[in-house]
């Protein structure tokens, strides 16, 4: 599904990853944890295409094909989605229209037919129903104005609509409050399926009590020190990163 | 003589390549008047139009003083062009035919450019609830919906129509906003305008639908110099709405209008356009000069509203403005100026506050991409009796590249201590987390600044009637292609 395979990227001349390697099967949700800096931010901007890191060895297999190259959108077509850390605003633009905008580029590119505003209105309805979120989101203009709870619930109906292959959860965790982590959380775990594979990316356990992990991958220093089960998470906030020298980091 | 040539938005790479949709020339054979400027040709052109005496003699005025101007067309604005020379230009170019009675008689291939602009002039392709007056060169074609129109004693016709039908009118209000010694270009305008549309709205009444003009440059080397006059009376309301395309030409276009619109007491007059002429090749190659004169005078409780998307021309010089001379009358001024590539764009409005109580608001959001020019030049005026008047000024500017530049120049001029004038002002570009963000989503880069620049113009595509609002958002769109680097 997703293999990375001895993964060297640099930013602004700075080795960032140093040969990260992993490997997520179809379905799985794996949890990559780590001290600041030590690539976790990169790792997921690299998988997207985000321009301004250089890829200087390896490569990023997505469902057998070399990611290396494609541009964001043709990515984001192929069925990988990042839930961003910071959610960007678009003002003026109302989040339905980007949904749909978004939505129809997606299909184009594969071929099928877009949706038109009744269709798509009807879609969306279910999608807000599912995910418990107010119609008012939807007219609003994207993120624009949103609390952090608002924005991160934006990133998880975006993925609902979406319907990505890969998910990649840049941080979703960060700045929210206990009930709004619930809430996000509860909206993750509506959207597990067997169709989809889903990374997290975090600095603390506690999102990992309500998303439950198949795996835990420790990243430090540009690579993946170790991998183990859920306990593995536990382990990590009892003791911190010390053992992977974050106090070095 | 023109040969049929169609450059769509898939042919871009053969013949120019600005992706100019609407650039294609019609081969209709075209009645011409000889290059150049001079009295004779102002008394052909009132000789062609068969007109009385007066309007002659008021052409001749215009000319005269015209004359005395020469070459000192306004220097002030911030755009650069090589000097025009006036006697190289066509003043008159009409369709051949003479003018047709009814839409049977309008020559088909004009009803076919028609088509292809995509403007429904017969009846069973009509936009609902608008009447079009087109103006293909200077001569109108021909206006739909009169009967429905004279049923409310609304008059929508040519300008050259009114001027042989309702002289009354034309003689009391032509010129009454826009004098003929103005300035350089409404001075041409005066001289040799060859037509445009007249709209009339009697007391109390309610215009019924919106009105609309669609004027396009067809001949090779001619200047348009069209001429609308609205005139609401008392109590009255019209929407009106103008649209202008120019075919793709190598060389550039003079295009000088001039609008006047006259809202007396209680009245509202909605004005808006959506302006997409020939904005040139990417290298600056053709594309029109738009040097417009576009006022308003609001009596008494009236209310006047520009609405403009300049996405066209190669430079744009425009200003429509607001003479807000009765009491608690309104001004409004809501903008959208797109520049790319090479174009130029010095353009904003003047409100001038003479009466009590008097308010306006100006809108203005600038986008510039490529390695265009853009300034917002503002000028809001309070009177020292224009007690209780209120302004409120925004301007946003936009800036997709680093090789554009966008200029805000706003003139601030206040006698009356407790008139209150606000100014807000913002630039700002399309940032990398938003294009990143849009992208992740799958919106290709294009679509991307669409998008923003859409959001970005939000509150002034807001105030265009529905149907005028779907084109200018596809327009905002195509304007900006290629603007990617």
């Amino acid at each position: 599904m997703l293999e990375i395979k001895n993964l060297h990227v640099s930013v602004e001349g700075k080795e960032i990853l140093k040969g990260l390697d992993l490997s997520v099967g179809p379905g799985e949700i794996h949890a990559i944890m780590g001290p600041n800096g030590s690539g976790k931010s990169t790792l997921s901007h690299v998988i997207a295409g985000r321009d301004g890191y250089e890829i200087t060895g390896g490569r990023i297999i997505f469902q057998g094909e070399d990611l290396t190259g494609l541009e964001p959108e043709i990515r984001a077509a192929k069925g990988i989605f990042l839930a961003f850390q910071y959610p960007v605003e678009i003002p003026g633009v109302p989040n339905t229209t980007f949904l749909k905008e978004a939505l129809n580029a997606i299909r184009r590119y594969r071929g099928e037919d877009e949706l038109d505003a009744m269709q798509f209105v009807k879609m969306m309805r279910e999608k807000t129903k599912e995910l418990g979120i107010s119609d008012d989101m939807l007219k609003r203009a994207v993120n624009v104005g949103f609390s952090g709870g608002e924005k991160k619930r934006n990133e998880i109906l975006q993925m609902a609509v979406l319907n990505p292959v890969l998910a990649v959860l840049d941080e979703t965790d960060s700045g929210l409050d206990i009930d709004a982590l619930k809430v996000v959380a509860e909206g993750v775990n509506k959207l597990r399926s067997p169709d989809r594979t889903t990374l997290m990316i975090t600095h603390y356990q506690r999102l990992l009590d309500y998303i439950v992990p198949d795996k835990v991958h420790v990243l430090a220093h540009g690579k993946i020190q170790r991998t183990g089960g859920k306990e593995l998470a536990l382990e990590l906030e009892e003791k911190g990163y010390a053992e992977f020298g974050e106090a070095a980091a | 003589m023109t040969t049929p040539k169609v450059i769509s938005r898939e042919a871009t790479s053969s013949e120019l390549d600005a992706d100019y949709k609407w650039g294609f020339t019609i081969d209709i054979g075209s009645d011409l008047a000889p290059k150049g400027l001079s009295e004779d040709i102002v008394r052909l052109i009132s000789a062609k139009k068969e007109e009385p005496e007066w309007m002659l003699e008021w052409r001749l005025k215009a000319y005269r003083h015209w004359e005395k101007l020469k070459f000192q067309a306004p220097k002030w604005a911030n755009v650069k062009y090589p000097p025009i020379d006036y006697q190289d230009i066509y003043y008159y170019a009409a369709p051949k035919s003479n003018a047709p009675k009814s839409l049977d008689e309008v020559d088909p291939e004009v009803l076919e450019a028609f088509e292809k602009l995509g403007i429904p002039l017969q009846e069973r392709e009509r936009l609902a609830g608008v009447a079009i007056d087109a103006v293909l060169d200077s001569v109108s074609v021909a206006t739909t919906y009169q009967g429905m129109l004279e049923k409310h004693g609304v008059i929508f016709c040519s300008m050259s129509d009114a001027v042989k039908n309702h002289p009354d009118l034309v003689k009391k209000y032509l010129g009454s906003v826009v004098p003929y010694s103005d300035n350089f270009y409404a001075t041409l305008n005066s001289a040799v305008f060859s037509d445009g549309s007249f709209a009339y709205i009697p007391k109390g009444v309610r215009c019924p639908i919106e009105l609309m003009t669609y004027f396009r440059i067809n001949q090779a080397d001619s200047g348009q110099f069209e001429r609308t006059l609205i005139v609401c009376e008392e109590g009255a309301y019209v929407s009106y709405l103008e649209g202008c395309t120019a075919p793709a030409r190598k060389t550039h276009q003079l295009h000088a209008a001039v609008v006047e619109l006259v809202a007396l007491d209680d009245s509202e007059i909605k004005y808006s356009t959506l302006q997409n002429w020939f904005p040139g090749d990417k290298d600056g190659n053709g594309g029109v000069y738009n040097f417009v004169t576009k006022r308003g005078k609001a009596a008494k409780n009236a209310k006047i509203s520009w609405t403009q998307v300049e996405t066209g021309s190669a430079i744009t010089w425009k200003y429509p403005s607001c003479i807000l001379q009765g009491d608690n009358s309104v001004g409004e001024f809501y903008s959208i100026a797109i520049t790319n590539n090479c174009q130029q764009a010095d353009t904003g409005t003047k409100m001038i506050h003479l009466g009590k109580n008097t308010s306006s608001k100006i809108i203005s959001k600038g986008i510039s991409a490529g390695r265009a020019d853009q300034t917002y030049r503002g000028l809001v005026r309070m009177s020292a009796k224009a007690d209780g008047a209120r302004n409120f000024t925004q301007c946003d500017s936009l800036l997709i590249g680093d090789q554009c530049g966008a200029h805000t120049v706003p003139y601030i001029e206040s006698k009356n201590k407790g008139a209150i004038v606000e100014h807000e002002a913002t630039t700002s570009t399309i940032s990398e987390d938003q294009m990143f963000y849009l992208r992740q989503r799958g919106i290709p880069p294009e679509d991307a600044i669409a998008l923003v620049v859409n959001g970005f113009c939000r509150e002034v595509l807001q105030q265009l009637p529905m149907e005028f609002a779907v084109e200018a958002q596809k327009l905002v769109g195509i304007s900006l292609e290629g603007s990617v680097g």
